[in-house]
C-alpha cells in the first residue's frame, strides 16, 4: 500500500543565542500509511514537537530544516513554495495544538474560528459556508453543537474546547492529522473522550493521524504503530501492541517500568519504590559519539559509546535502534 | 497519635455574578472530613471540578472556608486572625502543577530558594547559603546549579526547585496540588521516590492531590474520592483500588490509562 506521508532522513536543529547548532532531529524516517494512526512517544527534549512543526514547515525562526525530505502527493513539502504550502497547511494537513486555551481566539465565537478556516480556503460563499460549518460541529459534539458554536472559548470547557480545535482541523476535510499532545492539559476521563472523537473520526473519514503524546498509556488501543523517540532519533518502531506489550530498546522497557499499575501484586504498600531513568533527557545528557541513550543506559556495551546504532529490523514490521540486537 | 490535621465539616461556598445580575451559587466544598496523621499520605483524588484544589486552598489558608474548622496541630485555624494565620502558613507548604509558571522567570535558583528565609527575617547571609545549598542537596540537586535561571533548568529539576524551596522553612505539611501531572513518565517516577524518601528521612506528611488513581494509590496510605464537593469514598488505598464502592471511584479507576500488554482495552469495547 502507498504511503500517504514518508519522511526521510530528516535532519533538525536549532540556533542558540550564542550562534551554536543545537540538534534536535537527526535523521528521522518513517511513512504514514491511509488511515493509519502512528502513535509518535517521547518524553520532553525528544524532538516530537519539532518533528510537528518541522513537517509543515512551522518552525521558530532559530529552527532550521538541515535535510530530508516530506513526501506528501507527490511533492517534497521542504521544497514546495510558500504558496504551495499554504494550500496544505490546514486543508491537506492540519496541526492540533497542545493548549486549546492557547490556540482560540478568545473574543471570537467557536463557530467563526471554523468558519475562517474554511474561508481561507475557498470560500464557498455564505450559506454553504455555515451549511460546512454546522455539519463539522454536529461530527465533534454528540450534543449541544448549536449551543457549542455560538459560545466563546471561555465559556467552554477543555474538553469542549480541543473539540472546536479538532472541528477546525477537519473543517477542509484533509487526509492527515497531526496532533502535539493534543489532550495533555485534560483530566483522564476526558482525555479518553477527546482520544474517542479522534477514533470515530478516523472511522468515519478516513483521516490519517500522526498522534504526538509522552504518556504511552494513552496509545494503547488507539494507535495502530508505534514510534518512539529519544534523542531526536528514531529509538523503536513497530505496531502498536508488539512495541507497548513487549518494547525491545532499553528506553521503551526502563520508561515503561517506571509507571505505576494501578493493581500491584497485593500486600505491596506505598514503601515501594518505582524503578527510575537515571538523568534526564535535556540536551546536555546526550553524548557527542555513541548512542544519545548510552548515558543512562542500565545494558550499554563498549560499543554503544563508539557509534550510534543502526535501526535494526526484529521482524518485517518492528525496528529498533540498539547494539543488542545483531545486525 | 494525635493527627497533625484534622478538617471537620469544610464548606466553601462561591458566590457568582453573571452579567445580568442574577447570582449564582456554587458549593465547591459540601462538608468535607479527614484527619491525616504525621508522617503519613493522604491522596485526595477526583476529576476536575471536584472541589479538591479548593480544598487545597482552605487548608493552606490561602482561602477561608464558609464554614467548618480545620484542626491543625490541635488549634482551629480557621477562626485564627491574619496575625496568626501568617505564623501557620509557612508550616504547611504548596507545591503546584506547573512549576515553570510557579517559579519567579527573573530569579536565580538562589533567590528562588532564600526568599522564604527572607520573609521569615533574621537569617544572616551565611546562614541562607548554607540553607539553600542544603534544601537543593536533600531534593537531589547540584549547588552548581545556583545561579541559573529556571528556564535554564528541566522540568524534573524545577519541581526538585519547587520541592526544595517549600522545604527550606521546615514545613510540617506539604501540600502537592497535581505535583506531578506536567511531568514526563520518566521524571514523574524520580519525583515520587524523591517524595518518598523525604518522608523516610524527615518524616514529612503529604495531602497529595491528584486525578492519577494510579500514583495516588502507589504514594499515599489514604484515599479519599472526592465528586462535586463531597468526600464520597475513603479509605486505605489498597482496598479502595480492589473494593471500589463508589461510582465515582470506579469511573476514575476505568479512567486510568493504563498499557495493556496486548489485550483488548476499554476503549476497544
Amino acid at each position: 500500500m502507498a504511503s500517504v506521508l514518508e519522511i526521510q532522513d530528516l535532519h533538525v536543529s536549532y540556533r542558540s543565542r550564542e550562534g551554536a547548532a543545537c540538534p534536535a532531529l537527526a535523521g528521522i524516517s518513517f511513512s504514514l500509511m491511509p488511515g493509519e494512526i502512528l502513535g509518535v512517544l517521547g518524553e520532553s527534549g525528544s524532538g516530537k514537537s519539532t518533528l510537528a512543526a518541522a513537517l509543515l514547515r512551522l518552525l521558530p525562526g532559530n529552527g532550521n530544516i538541515i535535510r530530508g525530505a516530506v513526501h506528501f502527493e507527490g511533492k517534497d513539502l521542504l521544497q514546495a513554495k510558500p504558496e504551495e504550502l499554504r494550500q496544505i497547511r490546514g486543508r491537506r494537513i492540519s496541526l492540533i495544538f497542545q493548549e486549546p486555551s492557547l490556540a482560540l481566539h478568545p473574543t471570537m465565537r467557536a463557530s467563526e474560528q471554523v468558519r475562517q478556516v474554511l474561508a481561507a480556503h475557498g470560500s464557498p460563499g455564505k450559506s454553504a459556508l455555515n451549511e460546512r460549518t454546522h455539519q463539522v460541529f454536529a461530527e465533534v459534539f454528540r450534543e449541544e453543537a448549536d449551543r457549542i458554536s455560538r459560545s466563546y472559548p471561555h465559556q467552554l470547557s477543555g474538553g469542549q474546547r480541543q473539540r472546536v480545535l479538532i472541528a477546525q482541523a477537519i473543517a477542509c476535510g484533509p487526509s492527515i492529522v497531526i496532533a502535539d499532545e493534543p489532550t495533555a492539559s485534560l483530566d483522564p476521563a476526558t482525555q479518553m473522550e477527546i482520544i474517542g472523537v479522534f477514533r470515530k473520526l478516523r472511522e468515519r473519514l478516513g483521516l490519517a493521524m500522526i498522534f504526538i503524546t509522552h504518556n504511552p498509556a494513552l496509545l494503547s488501543g488507539f494507535a495502530g504503530r508505534v514510534l518512539v523517540l529519544y534523542g531526536g532519533r528514531v529509538a523503536e518502531l513497530g505496531p502498536a501492541a508488539t512495541v507497548l506489550g513487549s518494547p525491545a530498546h532499553p528506553y521503551t522497557r526502563a520508561l515503561f517500568a517506571s509507571i505505576p499499575a494501578v493493581f500491584e501484586e497485593s500486600g505491596s504498600s506505598g514503601t515501594k519504590k518505582l524503578p527510575v531513568i537515571p538523568g534526564d533527557s535535556s540536551q546536555s545528557s546526550f553524548p557527542n559519539v555513541g548512542c544519545p541513550f548510552e548515558p543512562r543506559c542500565t545494558e550499554r556495551m563498549d560499543i554503544c559509546r563508539e557509534r550510534e546504532p543502526g535501526l535494526v529490523n526484529l521482524s518485517a514490521s518492528h525496528t529498533v535502534s540498539c547494539f543488542k540486537y545483531g545486525s | 497519635m494525635q493527627p497533625l490535621l484534622r478538617a471537620e465539616n469544610l464548606l466553601k461556598r462561591y458566590t457568582k455574578r453573571s452579567p445580568t445580575g442574577a447570582r449564582e451559587e456554587l458549593l465547591a466544598l459540601d462538608g468535607v472530613s479527614f484527619t491525616i496523621s504525621p508522617g503519613t499520605t493522604l491522596a485526595v483524588v477526583g476529576e476536575s471540578g471536584s472541589g479538591k484544589s479548593t480544598l487545597a486552598l482552605c487548608i493552606a489558608c490561602l482561602e477561608s472556608p464558609t464554614a467548618g474548622s480545620i484542626w491543625f496541630e490541635g488549634k482551629d485555624i480557621v477562626k485564627f486572625g491574619e496575625r496568626a494565620r501568617r505564623q501557620v502558613r509557612p508550616q504547611i507548604q504548596l507545591i503546584f502543577q506547573d512549576p515553570a509558571s510557579s517559579l519567579n522567570p527573573r530569579w536565580n535558583v538562589f533567590q528562588i530558594l532564600t526568599e522564604p528565609l527572607d520573609l521569615d527575617g533574621n537569617h544572616t547571609s551565611e546562614e541562607m547559603k548554607q540553607r539553600a545549598g542544603s534544601s537543593l542537596e536533600r531534593v537531589g540537586l547540584s549547588s552548581e546549579i545556583m545561579a541559573r535561571l529556571p528556564i535554564e533548568l528541566s522540568g524534573g529539576q524545577r519541581q526538585r526547585l519547587a520541592i526544595a524551596r517549600a522545604l527550606t522553612i521546615e514545613p510540617k505539611l506539604l501540600i502537592l496540588d497535581e505535583a506531578l501531572s506536567a511531568l514526563d513518565c520518566s521524571v514523574q517516577a524520580q519525583i515520587a521516590n524523591l517524595l518518598m524518601e523525604l518522608q523516610g528521612s524527615l518524616g514529612m506528611t503529604y495531602l497529595f492531590i491528584t486525578h492519577d488513581l494510579a500514583m495516588a494509590a502507589h504514594l499515599a496510605d489514604e484515599i479519599a474520592v472526592m465528586n462535586r464537593g463531597r468526600i464520597v469514598e475513603q479509605g486505605l488505598a489498597k482496598n479502595i483500588l480492589m473494593q471500589p464502592k463508589h461510582e465515582t471511584t470506579r469511573r476514575l479507576l476505568e479512567a486510568v490509562p493504563r498499557i495493556t500488554h496486548g489485550a483488548q482495552t476499554a476503549l476497544e469495547q
